[in-house]
């Protein structure tokens, strides 16, 4: 009988503003939760990052954080234009990010490379023309 | 008018007329009598680039004490995101913010919130009609007296908003007096805390018309031993930020411009180099521009000189702070952005006394700049800086208004330069 908690999130894609808020409030659940502070760093980035790219490429999106006895699973699904080469992507320093988004600091080319190295799980599913969704676990020792 | 309260003062002990402030100081506002350093009140800007240069530490700012808040009884900080930048092996705001009210303050409200609420309106300012572009930002009192001073015309262009730290002033008042109704206004206490002297002075006398909302003002380098006492790491933290990275790049320079999401805009800092763009800018010698950022010190607030630690080393600091923060964490609801409230606006720019004008009376100007022309041929043309002056063309200005003597140029009293030798020719 596995206990299970979902917080859900609305990412905005109009609001440039409030983007990765969604991720600081998971990390404020978290905290409540006393899940150790090394294992909340890591989803908190791994959050953030797919949290930032949903509102810059894809449009914004929804983010479904679970919490369950033994891992916390993050699933992030867009409706945005999906990943051309997932590949190119993976690859640190690629980015498709427009030069506006560059001026403020995104756009390193670093948030599908960060994701992957901070959870322990990590699928991507994108279609062309249709979304993208990426499910991420990060395993609580 | 009356006098303003400089914040950047000197310590006449330790100067010896070394003649090093005199020659870096933007405004020419420093003078050498009897061998030491006056600083001329209407020409100094309180940008504190003497205290920098000086090589006998003589020069220092005042800024208010600790003890200053003792007569309020709720006692609000307000620090500036500069402050996170200072410490070492900090990973999370947090802590400096709690640090704060172990130092002995009932509450903290961070400028950065109040910054990201500038910068939303600062967004719909510039979409208004009729705003005089380039758009030169209002942050930096430092290079508003310089405007005033030095390039009046371009006081159009000068964003009519408050700086952030007025604005936080004002927010975090009003917080007080609401979650608590049982204080009277004069009980509650908002202490900025400062990177540099210029906003110390900005405090002291206001601007233009407008008193400021700050009551006290203590810098940076004052409590950061104090803080750090306090502050330890691994610790549960009761006070949170939340501010954003707009907020927190407020510090360095380009992050107000960059908040602005419009790539049209110009950043420069350091008071020389905020000298000559303002210069150019007068010239209309620049692209046509949204939006310019001047920040008096070298790297942006981080490079005030009462910070403890070195700007860049705190730039990258604020960097790693910023990473993963959301991009803001204070933007008004759509309601509230249908038009900019009063409290964020001052009215008029302040009148100040025009230093660049000889006199202001077209005529005599005109008799006085030929006359200092005349001088300027007699003089040796060195700028050694014996006669007090920070060059021979200040020096020839000063003589012609009455202020010097022909006689204080040791070249011409000790028949070293070549008047005496043209006479005799």
């Amino acid at each position: 009988m596995s206990e299970e908690l979902i917080f859900h999130f609305d990412v905005d894609g109009e609001d440039f503003t409030s983007a990765g808020q969604a991720s600081v409030q998971v990390k404020k659940n978290l905290r409540r939760l006393g899940i150790s502070p090394e294992i909340i760093r890591r989803v908190s980035i791994a959050m953030y990052e797919g949290e930032i790219n949903m509102v810059i490429h894809a449009g914004g999106g929804v983010a479904d954080v679970k919490v369950l006895e033994d891992r916390i699973e993050i699933v992030l699904t867009d409706h945005g234009p999906g990943i051309k080469d997932i590949d190119m992507a993976m690859q640190e320093g690629y980015s498709t990010a427009t030069d506006n988004i560059r001026t403020l600091g995104f756009g390193a080319g670093m948030g599908l490379p960060n994701m992957k190295r901070y959870s322990d799980t990590m699928k991507i599913d994108s279609t062309l023309g249709v979304g993208t969704t990426i499910v991420m676990t990060v395993n609580i020792q | 008018m009356s006098k303003y309260e400089h914040s950047v003062v000197l310590n006449p002990e330790k100067c010896t007329g070394c003649t090093t402030c005199l020659r870096h100081c933007t405004t020419e506002a420093i003078r050498i009598e009897n061998g030491k350093a006056r600083i001329i009140d209407d020409r100094c800007i309180d940008c504190g680039e003497c205290i920098r240069v000086c090589p006998q530490k003589a020069k220092k700012a005042i800024c208010g004490r600790l003890s200053d808040m003792d007569k309020y009884k709720w006692k609000i900080a307000l620090p500036a995101p500069t402050l996170y930048g200072q410490f070492d092996n900090l990973d999370d705001i947090d802590y400096v913010l709690d640090g704060l009210i172990k130092i002995g303050f009932d509450d903290v409200f961070e400028v950065s919130k109040a910054a990201e609420l500038v910068s939303a309106y600062t967004r719909k300012y510039l979409k208004t009609e009729g705003v005089k572009k380039p758009a030169i930002s209002s942050a930096c009192p430092a290079v508003l007296r310089l405007i005033g001073l030095r390039f009046p015309s371009l006081t159009e262009n000068v964003i009519h908003m408050l700086p952030p730290m007025e604005v936080a002033a004002k927010l975090a008042k009003a917080k007080a007096m609401r979650e608590h109704p049982e204080l009277k206004k004069e009980e509650i206490g908002v202490c900025f805390i400062t990177p540099c002297p210029a906003k110390c002075s900005y405090i002291k006398n206001g601007f233009s018309d407008y008193k400021s909302n700050v009551d006290e003002v203590v810098s940076i380098s004052d409590i950061y031993f104090l803080l750090i006492g306090e502050m330890k790491m691994g610790t549960d933290v009761v006070r949170l930020s939340d501010s954003g990275m707009i907020g927190v790049g407020w510090a360095r320079s380009g992050g107000e411009a960059t908040a602005i999401f419009n790539d049209n805009y110009l950043a420069a800092d350091g008071i020389e180099n905020v000298n000559r763009i303002l210069d150019q800018i007068e010239n209309g010698n620049i692209p046509s521009l949204e939006f310019i950022e001047l920040n008096a010190c070298t790297g942006g607030c981080v490079g005030g000189v009462l910070t403890m630690q070195n700007p860049f080393v705190a730039k990258a600091r604020l960097q790693t702070l910023r990473r993963y923060l959301p991009v803001s964490q204070n933007t008004p609801a759509k309601s509230e952005l249908e038009y900019i409230p009063d409290y964020y606006l001052f009215d008029s720019f302040p009148k100040y006394p025009p230093i660049s004008r000889l006199s202001d009376n077209m005529s005599e100007s005109m008799r006085m700049m030929a006359d200092i022309q005349k001088l300027r041929e007699k003089l040796p043309g060195i700028d050694c800086g014996s006669c007090g002056a920070p060059n021979c063309r200040a020096f020839a200005e000063d003589v012609v208004r009455g202020f010097a003597d022909i006689k204080q140029c040791r070249m011409i009293e000790n028949g070293e330069d070549s008047y005496d030798s043209r006479e005799s020719d």
